[in-house]
């Protein structure tokens, strides 16, 4: 089905936040689950979790960010536009329950899926503590929607330009596990591969049970294709239907990391075709 | 022409693309015949008063009636005879295994070569398009009956074709951006070009069919939601679509795909014309594809038209034992795929970025015969041997996909997860709700997916209309 865009929102240099018309989709779907787009006739399916919906008015929101030619054409639609297809809600809603302190941890664009998932755990009657992180100030995103949902937040930048200097990994480390004020229940990550590796390698340590999810490169996104596998203690399993949530700890980040760059060549190739083309005004 | 003349007339070659050209395009392989070949040719068949061609056929396909026609010249009407038991012709005289269901059945073959019927099925169904005077029967009596089709491949379509002339109103509902289902990700391109699957998809729509692409059944709506709706039956018609591997050392390096999404990838992505299409496929130049049947040779003429220097076809059996169509092998050979028969990979070798550089293989013998009564391959010990490649396909079966079996309460399945249905109706355990194709019998042919969607579709009439 086609989706029409009914808002658009830049929320840092590089990060989209689009508002789409889509009622059936909105009514089904649940926090920490995905849907499947595409823009034209030539184009890829994208895979991005849904940041939020409203059922009631049938709207869903997709916050992504530009690193290619497939996110750099979709943040260049309007409102009024249209997604030539959407597909979902893919992939299994999160493991939402009431379990005490839950720690909920959002990197750079990552914060987008991440609000949800925090938003369900507090609902569900949690304590829920925020941490979300970017490289810089102007790159954090949705830090009021977070704290909204959330019960502490802390915000952090690589630069120390805002907030705790340092990485959300550290923080977690420094400011909760560390000092042991507070038994920490649970821990969910989403951002950059190396950072829900970090963040993985430190509450092993501690034996904090935490939850990651995977953004792997996908075309079918029902079962069909496999692109997506990825090694969860020791057994292949499928983001797209598995998860896309796994426990951290039994995840192989290197496998992940190697598979996500499986196409950089060609990714660079599209993208810099289409940077030229635009540039030369001959359009997408 | 007198009957001692008509047997005298051999059977009609096929004009085909030469093979060091085609081997590095996607256009489809054979040209088809002229309407003076097709002519030549339908005159072989003798018109049996009791033709078994047409028992061999799964959809019944009045076979020496629309034969008659061709060699009459009446091209648009042998056409619309076929399409009264078969919506789509054009696939099925492409794709279908002819050799082994009416063509093996021929008398003619007896003691000389059978009549094409595959070759004559395709020729009027193309000759119809191309005319543009595809017609449509008008619909009588329309039931109010509303009907849902999940899955838009061979079962679906011919659901959802057949119910529709009976007056019942259907919608498809297909996961993927595109209908047609295998016909679309699965089959090449150059042995099923898109346009042919398109133009008979259009023709389901224009008989009255709704399709409802990008829609999953068990995540945006389950099976009983669909009855909430308003439907009063409902076909699964899903496919096998979960990709088999073999669970060996390095299976997830970079450059080892499944058949699923090296196909998929090239056919409903488009990814042989990437960048002009956005999606990317490696373009390996030494692949090994592991596997024998269909789906491995269309593995491997695909990477062989990616730009291939050599493709290995790793099978561990022998020759005799390759489910493949012996046309799809002896197409593959004549394209420079090199065959690896009684070798069975054992671990796929990797470089520190994660990416496949080599294959371990052991030989094999073959030993007593195994459950499917074919003989059981056995490793020969120590003859382990590592062969270099950058890409390798998995092509060695496919399972059942559970998102509607997982959502839909007291719909029984077997061991494998295949949804168990009546071979004759398609009934499943659950009321109004019917089943076909390869989510019932595992991964098959296109014609026998098709046949159970032709007697679901009888099944189903009947069940809505004496409800």
């Amino acid at each position: 089905m086609s989706a029409k865009i009914l808002e658009k929102q830049q929320l840092s240099e590089n990060v989209f936040k689009l508002v789409l018309d889509a009622p059936k989709i909105a009514k089904k779907r649940k926090a920490g689950q995905f849907v499947v787009l595409r823009i034209h006739e030539e184009g890829e399916r994208i895979p991005l979790t849904i940041a939020d919906a409203d059922p009631a008015k049938g709207t869903l929101t997709i916050i992504f960010q530009v690193v290619g030619k497939s996110t750099a054409h979709l943040s260049g639609l309007e409102a009024g536009d249209s997604l030539l297809d959407l597909v979902g809600p893919m992939g299994q809603p999160t493991h939402v329950e009431k379990i005490g302190t839950v720690v909920c941890v959002g990197g750079g664009v990552g914060v987008a899926p991440v609000y949800p998932i925090t938003q369900a755990m507090k609902n569900a009657g949690n304590h829920v503590i925020s941490i979300i992180g970017a490289r810089c100030k102007d790159l954090i995103i949705m830090e009021e929607e977070m704290k909204a949902v959330s019960d502490e937040i802390i915000v952090t930048t690589d630069d120390g330009s805002y907030g705790y200097h340092g990485f959300v990994s550290q923080a977690l480390e420094e400011k909760y596990l560390m000092t042991g004020d507070k038994k920490i229940d649970m821990v969910v990550a989403i951002g950059p591969v190396p950072m829900m590796r970090a963040l993985c390698d430190v509450t092993k340590k501690y034996n904090v049970p935490t939850v990651v999810s995977l953004n792997s490169i996908m075309v079918d996104a029902t079962g069909m294709c496999g692109a997506c596998r990825v090694t969860v203690g020791g057994k292949t399993r499928f983001v797209c239907v598995d998860g896309p949530e796994f426990d951290g700890h039994q995840v192989d980040f290197k496998e992940l990391i190697d598979r996500q760059r499986i196409y950089l060549d060609q990714e660079k190739q599209c993208y810099d075709h289409y940077c030229t083309c635009r540039q030369q005004g001959k359009g997408a | 022409m007198e009957m001692k003349e008509r047997l005298k007339i051999l059977r009609q070659p096929m004009p085909e693309q030469d093979p060091q050209v085609r081997k590095r395009n996607f256009d489809e392989v054979p040209l088809g015949y002229t309407p003076e070949v097709a002519k030549a040719e339908a005159l072989r068949c003798i018109q049996c008063k009791k033709p078994e061609c047409v028992e061999g056929c799964p959809v019944e396909v009045d076979i020496p009636g629309f034969i008659a026609l061709i060699a009459e010249g009446k091209f648009i009407d042998a056409a619309r005879k076929i399409k009264q038991t078969n919506a789509l012709p054009a696939v099925c005289g492409r794709v279908c295994p002819q050799e082994v269901q009416c063509e093996v059945r021929c008398v003619r073959g007896k003691k000389a070569e059978p009549v094409a019927i595959g070759r004559l099925e395709r020729f009027v169904a193309d000759y119809e398009r191309a005319a543009g005077e595809v017609s449509i029967p008008k619909i009588e009596n329309m039931t109010g009956k509303k009907i849902a089709v999940v899955g838009s491949g061979p079962s679906g379509l011919t659901v959802a074709g057949d119910l529709v002339q009976m007056g019942h109103d259907v919608t498809i509902f297909e996961a993927l951006h595109a209908a047609g289902g295998v016909l679309v990700y699965g089959i090449p391109e150059f042995r099923l070009p898109k346009a042919i699957v398109a133009a008979e998809v259009d023709y389901l729509k224009k008989l009255g069919v709704k399709i409802e692409t990008s829609n999953v059944i068990g995540k945006v709506a389950t099976v009983d939601e669909l009855f909430a709706e308003g439907y009063d039956a409902v076909f699964l018609g899903t496919g096998a679509g979960l990709p088999s591997f073999m669970n060996i050392p390095g299976e997830n390096l970079n450059g080892v795909y499944s058949a699923n999404e090296y196909l998929t990838r090239s056919n409903l992505m488009k990814a042989y014309r990437f960048p002009e299409y956005d999606t990317p496929i490696v373009r390996g130049k030494n692949v090994a594809v592991i596997g024998g049947g269909n789906v491995a040779m269309d593995s491997a003429r695909t990477a062989m038209r990616l730009g291939a220097d050599h493709v290995y076809l790793v099978y561990r059996r022998s020759r005799q034992e390759m489910p493949a169509r012996i046309e799809e092998i002896h197409h593959a050979e004549e394209e420079g795929i090199e065959l690896h028969l009684l070798t069975n990979p054992i671990r796929y070798i990797g470089n520190d970025k994660g990416w496949v550089t080599g294959i371990e293989c052991l030989q094999m013998e073959l030993g007593e015969p195994d459950d499917s009564g074919r003989r059981r391959p056995v490793p020969i010990k120590g003859s382990e041997f590592i062969k270099d490649v950058d890409t390798v396909v998995v092509a060695i079966g496919a399972g059942s996909n559970p998102l509607v079996q997982s959502t839909t309460p007291g719909l029984d399945t077997n061991k494998w997860n295949y949804i168990v249905a009546d071979e004759e109706t398609g009934q499943t355990s659950r009321e109004g709700v019917f089943a076909g194709g390869d989510i019932v019998t595992g991964a098959a042919t296109v014609i026998l997916a098709m046949g159970a969607g032709r007697k679901a579709a009888r099944a189903i009439h009947k069940y809505v209309m004496s409800k």
